[in-house]
C-alpha cells in the first residue's frame, strides 16, 4: 500500500475511536512536554551560564605573553621549542598580526603597573591597569556606581570597591559586613586623584639629562643605548566605583584602579619589558603580555593554537569551560531520562490502545486479508496509526512544553522582580529540540506499535472473519 | 497495479484442481475432519455449487480454494500453482489478483463509505487515487448503486450491501469468484437479484464461480454443476441439467 493511502487509512481509523485515541495522544503529548520542559530548562540554564561567563570576559579571553617572560621558570613551554631568550618578541607588530586573525575581536596590551595615587593629599600605593572601551559590557561592571570612561583617552579612573574603602578609610575589619558600594561612591564620584608614575622618555642621552615638570630624573646607558625615566603626575577624575572585581582571575596581581587604554598607552609608563628590550633597534612598543578576545568562546582553542604557532605562550580558562560543558552534558542526560519517563508511560498507553484496536477490528483485519491485504499491509497500517499518534502527540507536547516553560519563566521573573533582581531567560526551546521532541515521540510510538502491529499481521483470516 | 496472471494456462482449461485435500483441526484431544480427502476438478468458466448441510465442510473447502486456509494434506492447484507452496505474501497477492470473494454477511467495513469499501482492494494493489475512484464508481454503477457511493453500509439494505460486496469482489477483475452463502441473509426477491448478477458475470465475463449454499433449489436454478459434501467428503458430484437447459 502506498504511503498516502496508508496515512489516510490510519487517520481515518484514529478518527473512528476519537476519544480513546485522543486520550492516548494526550498521554504522549504530556510525555513529550515533560521531556521538552526538562531539556529546555537544561539548555536555558547552560545558555544563561554561558552568557554570564562570556560577559565576564573570562571565557573569551586569551592572555598572550612572550616566551622571553618565562626564562628560568622551567615550565613545559620553556623546555620545549626555541630558547626563550631567542624567541619572538611580543611587540606592536605581533599584536596587530593577532588582532587581524578572523576570529579575534580585539587584542590589546596589558598595561599594568604599581604606582602611587594621592587622594586628598594622602598617598595610596596600588596596582593600576588599563581597560579598553569593550570592557564596558563586562558583567564585573554590573552594579557599578557612576559611569564607564567617557572615551578611550579621557583622564578618568574607575575604582574597585576595596580601593574606594581604602581611600575613605572605611576598610572593614575581617568578618565585618562590607559597606554598600553606593555609600562608598557618593563622596568619591567626580573627585580628583593624582597619579604619580615613572615615564620612559625618549632614549637620546641628551634628552635624558634635561629636566621636566616633576623635576625628578634618572638615566642610564645599556650597551650604548641610553634611556630616561621621568617622574610624572596625571590628574584623574573618579568616574565610577565597581562593586565586583573585574580582575578576579589575576589573583594577587589584580588591579584596584582602572584607566582608559589609550590614555594609559600615551602615558608611556615604565614597564619591566622596557629595560629588557632596550637594545632593540626597532622603536615599536614591546609588551609583557596582551589580552586577546575571541568572537566566540567556542573558537578559543583554535586561536590559542594559532598564537602558539607564532611562538608565544598563551593562557585561557578554556579547560574550565570544557568542564562546564561536561557538567551540562551530564545534566542533560539526567533531565532527559527523567523527562522520558513520562513518555515511556505514554508508550504503554499506545500499546494498550492498539491492542484494543486489534480486538475491536479483528473482523475488519480478516476482511482486509480476504480481499488481498498482505501481512505487511496490515502491519504498516498499525504502524502508521502508532506513528500518527506519535507525531500528533509530539507536536502537541512540544507546544505544551514550550507553554509550561514560558509560564514558569514568567512566574520566576515576577519573583525575581520582587526580590529586586534583574529578569533572566533561563528557558530555551531551540529548533533542534522541537525536532527532537517530535522525532523521539514518533520513534517511541513506532517501537510501541511493534508488538500490536505484528500481532495484527499474524491474525488468521479465517478466524478473524468468524469473529463477531 | 499488479498484473493478474491468467488463471488458465494455454495447456489446460482447468481453473481449480484439488487432490485428496484434507483439512483437520485439533480441538483438545479431538480431531475435527472439516475436509476429508476431497478431489475436485473445476474447468474454467464453470458455475459450481458446493452443497451440504451445516458442518459438511463446504465453507472450509471454499476457504482452501480462496487461499485463506491451507490444507493439512493434499493439494489445491489454481492456475497451475499449488497454493500450499505459496508464501503468506504470495497468497495475499493471489487473493488480491485472482480471487473475488462474496460472503453471507457481506463483510463491508462499517466505517467506510461504499466507494471506499469497493476501492479498498485497489489500494492494496497500489492503483493511483484518480484511477481507483473511477474504477470503483464504474463497478458500483454496474451493480446499480450509483446513487449510494457515499453512504455507509449501515445506511443500506441487505441487498444493496451484497451488491456492493459483489462490486468489491469484481473490482480487480478476478478469474475466480467465490461466494459463501451469498443469499443467506437476503429475502428471496433480493437473493434472486444477486444470483442473476452472479450468473451474468459467469456467462458474460467467463468467470469461474464456486458458490457455497445449503439451498438446493438455488443451486439447481443457477449452478451448472452441483457437488454434495457430507462430513468433509464429496458424496455426489453431478451436472445440473436444469441450469444447463435454462442457459440462454
Amino acid at each position: 500500500m502506498k504511503l498516502p493511502d496508508l496515512t489516510e487509512l490510519a487517520l481515518r481509523n484514529l478518527r473512528e475511536s476519537l476519544l480513546r485515541n485522543s486520550l492516548t495522544t494526550v498521554g504522549i503529548s504530556v510525555g513529550v512536554a515533560s521531556l521538552v520542559a526538562m531539556l529546555s530548562l537544561g539548555i536555558g540554564l547552560q545558555q544563561m551560564a554561558s552568557r554570564r561567563l562570556v560577559k565576564s570576559g573570562l571565557f573569551d579571553t586569551i592572555i598572550v605573553s612572550s616566551r622571553r617572560e618565562m626564562r628560568g621558570m622551567g615550565r613545559e613551554e620553556e623546555r620545549n621549542g626555541p630558547i626563550p631568550g631567542q624567541s619572538r618578541i611580543l611587540d606592536e607588530a605581533a599584536r596587530l598580526e593577532i588582532e587581524q586573525m578572523p576570529t579575534v575581536s580585539e587584542a590589546y596590551p596589558d598595561i599594568r603597573f604599581a604606582t602611587e595615587l594621592r587622594f586628598e593629599d594622602k598617598p595610596h600605593l596600588t596596582t593600576v591597569s588599563a581597560l579598553p572601551q569593550s570592557a564596558k559590557g563586562n558583567d564585573s561592571f554590573d552594579g557599578m556606581q557612576g559611569l564607564f570612561f567617557s572615551s578611550d583617552t579621557a583622564p578618568e579612573a574607575i575604582l574597585q570597591k576595596s580601593f574606594a574603602e581604602e581611600l575613605l578609610g572605611k576598610t572593614p575589619p575581617l568578618g565585618a559586613p562590607e559597606p554598600n558600594v553606593a555609600d562608598l561612591a557618593k563622596p568619591l564620584l567626580g573627585k580628583e586623584l593624582t597619579m604619580r608614575y615613572a615615564q620612559r622618555a625618549a632614549s637620546s642621552p641628551a634628552q635624558a639629562t634635561q629636566g621636566n615638570d616633576s623635576g625628578s630624573n634618572a638615566s642610564g646607558d645599556f650597551a650604548g643605548v641610553s634611556y630616561s625615566v621621568v617622574s610624572r603626575e596625571q590628574k584623574l577624575k573618579i568616574m565610577g566605583v565597581s562593586d565586583l572585581d573585574p580582575e578576579s582571575m589575576r589573583g594577587p596581581t589584580r588591579a584596584k584602579v582602572f584607566l582608559p587604554l589609550k590614555l594609559a598607552e600615551n602615558l608611556h609608563v615604565m614597564q619591566p619589558t622596557d629595560l629588557r628590550e632596550l637594545s632593540r633597534d626597532n622603536d615599536q612598543p614591546v609588551y609583557s603580555s596582551i589580552s586577546v578576545r575571541v568572537k566566540n568562546p567556542a573558537q578559543i582553542q583554535v586561536v590559542e593554537d594559532a598564537i602558539k604557532k607564532m611562538g608565544f605562550t598563551t593562557f585561557s580558562i578554556a579547560d574550565a569551560s570544557r568542564g562546564l560543558r561536561q557538567f551540562f552534558g551530564v545534566l542533560y542526560a539526567f533531565l532527559g531520562i527523567f523527562g522520558s519517563l513520562a513518555l515511556m508511560v505514554a508508550s504503554i498507553g499506545i500499546v494498550n490502545t492498539l491492542v484494543m484496536a486489534i480486538l475491536e477490528r479483528r473482523r475488519e483485519i480478516g476482511i482486509m486479508k480476504a480481499i488481498g491485504a498482505s501481512d505487511a499491509d496490515v502491519k504498516k497500517l498499525f504502524f502508521a496509526e502508532a506513528g500518527a499518534m506519535g507525531i500528533l502527540g509530539g507536536m502537541l507536547g512540544v507546544v505544551l512544553g514550550w507553554a509550561i516553560g514560558q509560564l514558569i519563566n514568567f512566574g520566576t521573573n515576577i519573583y525575581l522582580k520582587r526580590q529586586s533582581l534583574p529578569p533572566e531567560h533561563f528557558w530555551a526551546v531551540p529548533w533542534w529540540l522541537v525536532g527532537f521532541g517530535i522525532g523521539f515521540a514518533f520513534v517511541v510510538s513506532l517501537v510501541s506499535g511493534l508488538y500490536p502491529a505484528g500481532r495484527a499481521a499474524r491474525l488468521d483470516p479465517v478466524q478473524a472473519l468468524r469473529y463477531e | 497495479m499488479m498484473t493478474i496472471a491468467p488463471i488458465v494456462s494455454a495447456s489446460t482449461t482447468l481453473a481449480i484442481r484439488s487432490e485428496d485435500v484434507c483439512r483437520h483441526y485439533r480441538m483438545g484431544d479431538t480431531i475435527i475432519r472439516a475436509v476429508d480427502g476431497v478431489s475436485l476438478d473445476v474447468p474454467a468458466g464453470e458455475f459450481v455449487a458446493l452443497l451440504g448441510s451445516s458442518g459438511s465442510g463446504k465453507s472450509s473447502m471454499l476457504n482452501l480454494i480462496a487461499g485463506l486456509d491451507t490444507p493439512t494434506t493434499g493439494r489445491v492447484i489454481v492456475q497451475n500453482r499449488d497454493l500450499a507452496k505459496l508464501s503468506r505474501e504470495e497468497l495475499a497477492k493471489y487473493r488480491l489478483c485472482v480471487v473475488g470473494m462474496v460472503f453471507q454477511s457481506f463483510n463491508l467495513i462499517a466505517s467506510m463509505t461504499l466507494i471506499e469499501n469497493v476501492e479498498l482492494p485497489l489500494r492494496f494493489a497500489e492503483v493511483d487515487r484518480g484511477q481507483r475512484a473511477s474504477i470503483a464508481r464504474e463497478a458500483l454503477e454496474q451493480v446499480g448503486l450509483k446513487a449510494r457511493l457515499n453512504h455507509r453500509p449501515s445506511e443500506l439494505s441487505g441487498g444493496e450491501q451484497q451488491r456492493a460486496a459483489l462490486a468489491r469482489a469484481l473490482i480487480n477483475r478476478p478469474k475466480l469468484l467465490l461466494a459463501d452463502e451469498p443469499t443467506g441473509n437476503l429475502d428471496s426477491h433480493t437473493g434472486t437479484e444477486i444470483m442473476n448478477m452472479l450468473r451474468g458475470f459467469n456467462q458474460q465475463l467467463g468467470m469461474t464461480v464456486v458458490m457455497v449454499t445449503h439451498e438446493r433449489a438455488l443451486a439447481e436454478r443457477y449452478a451448472q454443476r452441483m457437488v454434495f459434501l457430507a462430513d468433509g467428503k464429496v458424496v455426489d458430484d453431478r451436472p445440473n441439467s436444469l441450469a444447463l437447459e435454462a442457459q440462454p
